[in-house]
């Protein structure tokens, strides 16, 4: 129960370092940032095995952040478990920086992948994972991808690849918060029923509440859901969460609060004006 | 420019029920006066640039003008064997309208960028291939657009472009502008680096060199003519792109010096085989990147005093 708490408030603690580093750094993607943090924290904290020691070991599991436009969640872990130093998130988005605003692998460290582009995370991942069968490593390889990110046809192409190859050393995450950057994905282009897809597609889906921290890791502790298949977690999270005018609102997207709006936003997540 | 863009692509919709608005979860508020307008003529493709090109290619074989809009960096790169494909083997009608150009989505990074997509579709056959310097500019390239039958690729930057041109300002398809002479150095540019150049050509002024500046807003078809006299003129070359020197600008360039055997001396600047690195603002990148004015402005001194 301690651990739970104790994690409770990081995620806590790393809601408030998005909203802090994005609205210092001028420019940024909140609501889908803030939809991951308990997804982060469950993997990070307790899940996998990668510290700031051992980013470079063969051995270790790999974290795949396919929607890059949230990157300042990651950011804000990686630097909280020590993987770079915590000056380096006032950074953000300056000139000169490591941190901008999609992860790039070459600069950071602990980052396992460049994305920015969507849909280019899972078949990364799923070489991974197709190597690390090839060479006998008990890694496990987790990428996070956005619910708008599925209607790219790569990430179909590496489902049905990874089902193929019965990678089940792959976890594949959806933040389903149904939003894309214009609109709910509903009024765009549907992809439910999500779950069936996936299923049909060769996969073992589970769904979680995505801002359960318990759940998710319990979820994870379980894995591979079945020996032979790719596993996925259908995380249901609210986009923007802890924001409450932020929260299942489009606009928000890629847009900046006003002085008015930074005030209620900082009461909320419960950050001591400046 | 986007702005300029969209507001010519409206009036074009109003007089031509041909014309299609497509996007890939891309352009929110800015196309609402559009979808208000022409409901049925909006489509928004979700996160899928490739299908939105091979859709939009289907569209075109049936008679529809589809102006296929997104970030240029996704839209060229993704869908590039649509383009290939789809739209140029085939000789379709279709408009692909990148926003972005350059590394104007300055802390995005690398994946946001387009510096190489010039080069890309300028090698493909039967593209022509616009690169507007500000808002005037891009309106009449979107009317031509409209008015060329087969692939067009247009790069603009982002919203909020300063204004080079006055109202009047003729347009023509492949003919270069001089927007300032001078005989001491020809500087061949395009897109809103333009700007830039400007800045730099009044400084080069400053220190008693005049330089000719040239706006080449087609790169495809390129203006040979007006390369030629500019080169026969100066003898010294200058081509300033935010894009790679690579296949875009500067190659487009060099090629018709080279095969019309004029001797200049040459300088291509640009990013010279590298992502564009650095982050911060557009005026940070620029700087970062060696394309500032004070960047070109030594740049240009030192190609006029090779040997
Ligand atoms: C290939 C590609 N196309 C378009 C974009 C622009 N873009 C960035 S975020 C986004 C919406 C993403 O929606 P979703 O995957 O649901 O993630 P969320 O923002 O909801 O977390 C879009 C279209 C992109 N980054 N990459
Ligand atoms: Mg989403």
């Amino acid at each position: 129960m301690d651990k739970m708490n104790h994690l409770i408030n990081k995620a806590e603690a790393i809601r408030r370092s998005i909203f802090k580093i994005i609205c210092e750094g001028g420019g940024g993607h909140i609501p889908a940032s803030l939809s991951i943090v308990e997804i982060l924290v469950a993997l990070y904290y307790e899940i996998l095995n990668v510290t700031p020691q051992t980013i470079s070991d063969p051995g270790r599991d790999r974290f795949i952040l396919s929607k890059g436009h949230a990157c300042v969640s990651l950011y804000a872990v990686l630097a909280d478990l020590g993987f770079f130093d915590k000056s380096e998130l006032d950074t953000f988005g300056r000139s000169g920086t490591i941190l901008g605003g999609h992860p790039d692998m070459l600069k950071i460290p602990g980052v396992e992948a460049s994305t920015g582009a969507l849909g280019h995370g899972l078949p990364f991942g799923t070489g991974i994972a197709m190597a690390g069968k090839m060479d006998n490593r008990d890694f496990k390889v987790f990428v996070v991808m956005g619910d708008g990110e599925c209607q790219e046809g790569s990430v179909w192409e590496a489902a049905m690849f990874a089902a193929a190859h019965r990678l089940d050393n792959l976890c594949a995450i959806i933040d389903h918060n149904r939003l894309q950057a214009m609109d709910t994905l509903d009024n765009i282009v549907p992809i439910s029923p999500l779950a069936d897809k996936w299923r049909a597609f060769g996969w073992h889906i589970m769904e979680a509440d995505g801002h359960n921290i318990k759940e998710l890791i319990d979820l994870f502790s379980t894995l591979p859901f079945q020996t032979g298949k790719p596993s996925m977690i259908i995380a249901n999270t609210i986009k923007g969460k802890g924001v409450s005018f932020m929260e299942n609102e489009p606009i928000w997207h890629y847009r900046m609060p006003n002085g008015q709006e930074m005030r209620v936003a900082y009461n909320e997540l419960g950050i001591e004006p400046q | 420019m986007r702005n300029a863009y969209i507001d010519a692509l409206y009036e074009l919709a109003g007089r031509d029920c041909r014309v299609l608005a497509l996007v890939a979860d891309n352009g929110a508020i800015v196309y609402d006066k559009f979808r208000a307008a022409y409901p049925g003529r909006f489509i928004n493709f979700g996160i899928a640039e490739a299908n939105m090109i091979g859709v939009a290619a289907g569209l075109a074989s049936c008679g529809k003008v589809p102006f296929a809009y997104t970030i240029a960096s996704f839209l060229t790169m993704r869908a590039f064997e649509q383009i290939r494909n789809d739209v140029c083997m085939q000789r379709m009608n279709v408009k692909i309208v990148g926003i972005g150009a350059g590394f104007v989505y300055s802390n995005l990074g690398a994946t946001h960028h387009a510096t190489i997509d010039m080069s890309i579709m300028r090698a493909l056959p039967g593209m022509t291939v616009f690169s507007p310097s500000g808002p005037i500019e891009a309106r009449k390239i979107t009317k031509e657009a409209a008015r060329i039958d087969g692939p067009v690729y247009i790069r603009l930057s982002v919203g909020g472009s300063p204004e080079i041109y006055e109202a009047g300002y003729e347009f023509e398809t492949g003919k270069g502008v001089i927007l300032r002479d001078g005989g001491d150095a020809a500087i061949f540019t395009t897109g809103s680096i333009t700007t830039e150049v400007l800045k730099a050509h009044g400084e080069l002024k400053n220190m008693g060199i005049n330089a000719r500046v040239v706006n080449i807003h087609t790169i495809k078809p390129i203006d040979k003519d007006l390369i030629i006299d500019s080169v026969s003129k100066t003898r010294a070359v200058i081509t300033v792109e935010e894009h790679s020197i690579i296949g875009g600008l500067g190659s487009a360039v060099a090629e018709v010096i080279a095969e019309n055997g004029i001797a200049a001396r040459f300088k291509r600047i640009g990013l010279n085989g590298v992502f564009a690195g650095g982050y911060g603002t557009y005026d940070d990148m620029k700087e970062r990147n060696g394309l500032s004015a004070n960047a070109i402005v030594r740049e240009t001194i030192d190609c006029i005093n090779k040997n």
